[in-house]
């Protein structure tokens, strides 16, 4: 037990990460201020970039979280355009005529119809994978499918547009001392994130399960109404991405941020979560989030730069954070092997 | 030549800041078997590296069939017929046992072609050596840890040994492959081949072992021969306590019924009825499958059973979940630690809190922090975890230790009933006494226990009554009275 000491094995090892992840935003953000200090460091710079990594950001959260308790949500972007595609097509049929207060009261009706399309869309996720035993990655690779289907049908396979304008105007250009009202929604989610996963017991719950779910039955935790919270929570945040998204475009459509499938898994990866569960914290999402959102608006100042290196970029970062983990995941564990060897 | 093949003297090793070997002897006859014991951490895998000279001792010399080394290296410990099975074994997986056996003397030979049927002809000698059957050609990561051992055991005979030291060489077997490990370690004696044999089971060493070595804290303590020993001496120079398993049952005095099962059946068991009253230890014994282990999965709603009922406290209740047990009382510690007890990566803290989270959070869900810790505090300090602070990932723990992590979990929930599935197994002798003693006590306050086993000494220390089941069937009923090592053996 001394060498845990001796050796300095941080107990905490997120702690590790979240160093690692501020050092590598702090870089990141002091080589674009040095390169393109007129482009990068201007306000205009980080309103967008405050307003672009929201949606992601939210999508991110969902997927961690179920990352979390030993699965994966594939479907969050497609559970955000069907909820943004019901929120506007309601909304659409209710306001047109509408005005003044009604017309308020109408918004949040089509909204709270978006939501309830998350609920839905999560729950559905969390059935499949707790009471059937389907794995995660199939099951909502499946959903993915059927619910970009159930977009597409209600839809006509149009865009849905011409959502009223007070919608877009209050939640998409309203600004806080020059920061977005959305950043700002997108803040306070996190905040509540992190309270449920540290401070709550459903929170605990969902790091058992990841860590072992076979030990968690034993002890008495109900596995199925466990998991079918965690993919209920993380349909809610897509739901909310997809409201903001359709706030942010005024328009919706079945197949919309489909490459965000990649980015939100890269940031859950590159945020410390475990592939395999039970492992990582939200405060690693959030840092992961906000750099990679520097390093692409970084990116897109190199106007040179065609979107084939993009993609390749992208990649080499992905696999580039997965050795980065896995060894230093093996550094730790043989340390605590060396410790505990008997 | 000296009739030692092997003579170790003050030989200090450390770590860091760990002193692993303070001075320890160790001398071995040819031919004889050889018994390293002690509890955890003592030092005895230390000194087989040193030995085989994987590690550089600070100080002392080993003497090798007569040849005094300052420092062994790893080839001179070969040529000298030193011989380790380790822990894991060291086979390569993915190859083929054939090649797992051959692959050390090819590569020797520095031919450049490699011959199958050279190599067939080496391993089949090898096998043929301790009579072990087994497909050449197939891969080692398919075969049972039994076979993979035997495998390394084959492969040492091919490297001449004449000094094979097995590393805690029964932790991962079953009764049956133990057993055949030991007549092949009587067989290789036989052969004139000498063996160090690491285990901290007293009733391994009266088997198999002529003399014995026991290290407490990386000193020597006792060195005899097994003749002249006995299960108090051993205990006792093992942990450095005395132990009175005698006493252990003082004032067992049994209540009410609390658990009554009535014609029970579930896959794997079949019309299985007793009566378990408060106060009172029941054994529940038999072999592997004979229904033991999912008769106590039943009981915590782990297994449905398809006839019979269950009497709680003389109401008659439906167990579906576990979540469902504990409401009604019953906690079951499980057989395998390692996948079904512990989240290993997690806290101390976590996992003895994992079943106090309803209790200790509000009616929002959020936890009572201050509560949690001083709970979890309170269990490490009660039950005697031996750790510097609960944060600590449990797979820091030893055997023991964990198993009591697991058992304070189940305490924290004030069980009317507690179901132990092995619960000693892997825990080194003063835990185990601990729980034994422990378990009395609980029975004491009025609980009733179940200790589901197939250790004999357990059963007899610490149970009022034994049943023992047979292919899902009670088959044998023995009270108090008649409970003795021998009359119970008979029937397991
Ligand atoms: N490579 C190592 N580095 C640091 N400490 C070690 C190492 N190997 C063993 N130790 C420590 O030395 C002591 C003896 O360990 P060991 O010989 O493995 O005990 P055991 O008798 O259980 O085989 C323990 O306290 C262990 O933690
Ligand atoms: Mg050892």
């Amino acid at each position: 037990m001394k060498l845990l000491k001796n050796n300095s094995l941080s107990l905490n090892q997120l702690d590790g990460n979240t160093a690692r992840l501020l050092t590598m935003f702090v870089a990141i953000f002091l080589v674009a201020s040095l390169t393109k200090p007129d482009m990068f460091l201007s306000s205009g710079n980080f309103q967008s970039m405050s307003k672009q990594l929201v949606e992601y950001g939210l999508l991110s959260l969902g997927v961690g979280i179920a990352m979390i308790s030993g699965g994966i949500d594939l479907s969050v972007v497609y559970i955000a355009n069907l909820s943004a595609i019901v929120t506007g097509m309601v909304m659409k049929a209710l306001v047109l005529t509408a005005v003044g207060p009604e017309l308020l009261l109408f918004i949040l009706i089509a909204v709270l119809a978006g939501v309830l399309t998350g609920f839905l869309c999560g729950a559905f996720n969390g059935f499949l994978i707790s009471k059937l035993h389907i794995p995660a990655m199939l099951a909502t690779l499946g959903t993915m499918q059927l619910y970009m289907g159930i977009a597409i049908i209600i839809s006509g396979g149009s865009t849905v547009s011409g959502i009223p304008r007070v919608f877009s105007q209050l939640i998409s250009n309203s600004y806080l001392f020059g920061i977005p009202l959305s950043f700002f929604i997108y803040l306070f989610v996190v905040g509540f994130i992190i309270f449920i996963m540290s401070k709550t017991k459903f929170g605990m719950r969902v790091f058992l399960i990841g860590t072992n779910a076979r030990a968690a039955a034993f002890s008495g935790i109900k596995i199925n109404n466990v998991l079918i919270k965690t993919y209920i929570l993380s349909g809610l945040l897509a739901s909310l991405a997809g409201i903001l998204s359709l706030a942010r475009l005024s328009s919706a459509k079945a197949d919309f941020g489909s490459s965000y499938i990649m980015q939100t898994i890269l940031i859950v990866v590159l945020g410390g979560i475990n592939p395999n569960g039970g492992y990582g914290t939200i405060r690693g999402i959030f840092l992961a989030t906000i750099t990679v959102q520097v390093i692409s608006s970084f990116l897109n100042m190199f106007p040179e730069i065609s979107n084939y290196y993009r993609d390749l970029i992208w990649g080499v970062a992905v696999i580039g954070v997965l050795i980065v983990n896995f060894s230093a995941n093996k550094k730790t564990t043989a340390k605590l092997a060396k410790a505990t060897a008997n | 030549m000296s009739e030692n093949i092997l003579s170790v003297k003050g030989v200090h090793k450390s770590f860091g800041g760990v002193h692993a070997l303070k001075g320890v002897d160790l001398t071995i006859k040819k031919g004889e078997v050889h018994c390293l014991a002690g509890e955890n951490g003592c030092g005895k895998s230390t000194i087989i590296k040193v030995i085989s000279g994987v590690h550089k001792p600070d100080s002392g010399e080993v003497e090798l069939n007569g040849k005094k080394y300052t420092s062994i290296t790893p080839s001179e410990a070969i040529e000298a017929g030193v011989q380790i099975i380790y822990q894991d074994f060291s086979v390569f997986p993915n190859l083929t046992v054939m090649e797992n056996l051959a692959i050390n003397k090819a590569l020797a030979s520095k031919k450049k072609f490699i011959n199958k049927k050279e190599f067939r002809r080496i391993a089949e000698e090898a096998v043929n050596k301790i009579n072990f059957k087994v497909d050449l050609d197939a891969l080692v990561e398919d075969l049972p840890v039994a076979d993979k051992q035997l495998i390394a055991i084959s492969r040492a005979l091919l490297a001449d040994a004449k000094l094979i030291i097995m590393d805690e060489p029964t932790t991962t077997l079953t009764k049956t492959e133990v057993k055949r490990l030991f007549e092949i370690i009587e067989d290789l004696k036989e052969q004139g081949v000498t063996i160090l044999f690491v285990s901290h089971k007293l009733d391994e060493v009266y088997e198999i072992c002529d003399s014995i070595t026991i290290f407490r804290n990386g000193e020597n303590v006792l060195s005899c021969q097994v003749s002249e020993m006995d299960d108090e001496k051993f205990a006792y120079y093992m942990t450095g306590r005395k132990f009175d398993s005698q006493n252990i049952k003082q004032n067992a005095k049994a209540g009410d019924s609390i658990l009554e099962v009535k014609n029970l059946s579930a896959p794997g068991f079949d019309n299985v009825n007793f009566n378990l009253r408060k106060g009172e230890v029941l054994g529940i014994s038999g072999q592997l499958g004979s229904g033991r282990t999912e008769l106590s999965l039943a009981l915590f709603g782990l297994l449905k059973p398809y006839e019979g009922s269950i009497v709680v406290d003389g109401k008659e209740v439906n167990i579906t979940s576990p979540a469902k047990a504990q409401e009604l009382g019953i906690a079951l510690v499980p057989e395998d630690r390692l996948t079904e007890g512990l989240f290993l990566s997690q806290s101390i803290k976590r996992n003895i809190n994992v079943t106090k989270l309803d209790e200790l959070s509000s009616k929002l869900g959020v936890m009572n922090i201050t509560a949690l810790t001083d709970e979890s505090k309170g269990w490490v300090k009660n039950i005697g975890v031996k750790t510097k602070d609960h944060e600590y990932p449990v797979q820091t723990l030893s055997g023991g230790n964990q198993q009591k992590v697991v058992l304070a979990r189940w305490l924290a929930t004030n069980p009317n009933v507690l179901i132990l599935n092995a619960p000693t197994v892997g825990v080194d002798i003063g835990a185990k006494h601990d729980i034994h003693t422990l378990l009395r006590n609980l029975a004491n306050e009025g609980r009733g226990i179940i200790v589901v086993s197939d250790d004999v000494k357990e059963l007899v220390d610490v149970c009022d009554r034994v049943m023992v089941m047979q292919q899902g069937k009670i088959i044998n009923e023995i009270a108090s009275g008649d409970l003795n090592a021998d009359m119970l053996s008979q029937y397991i």
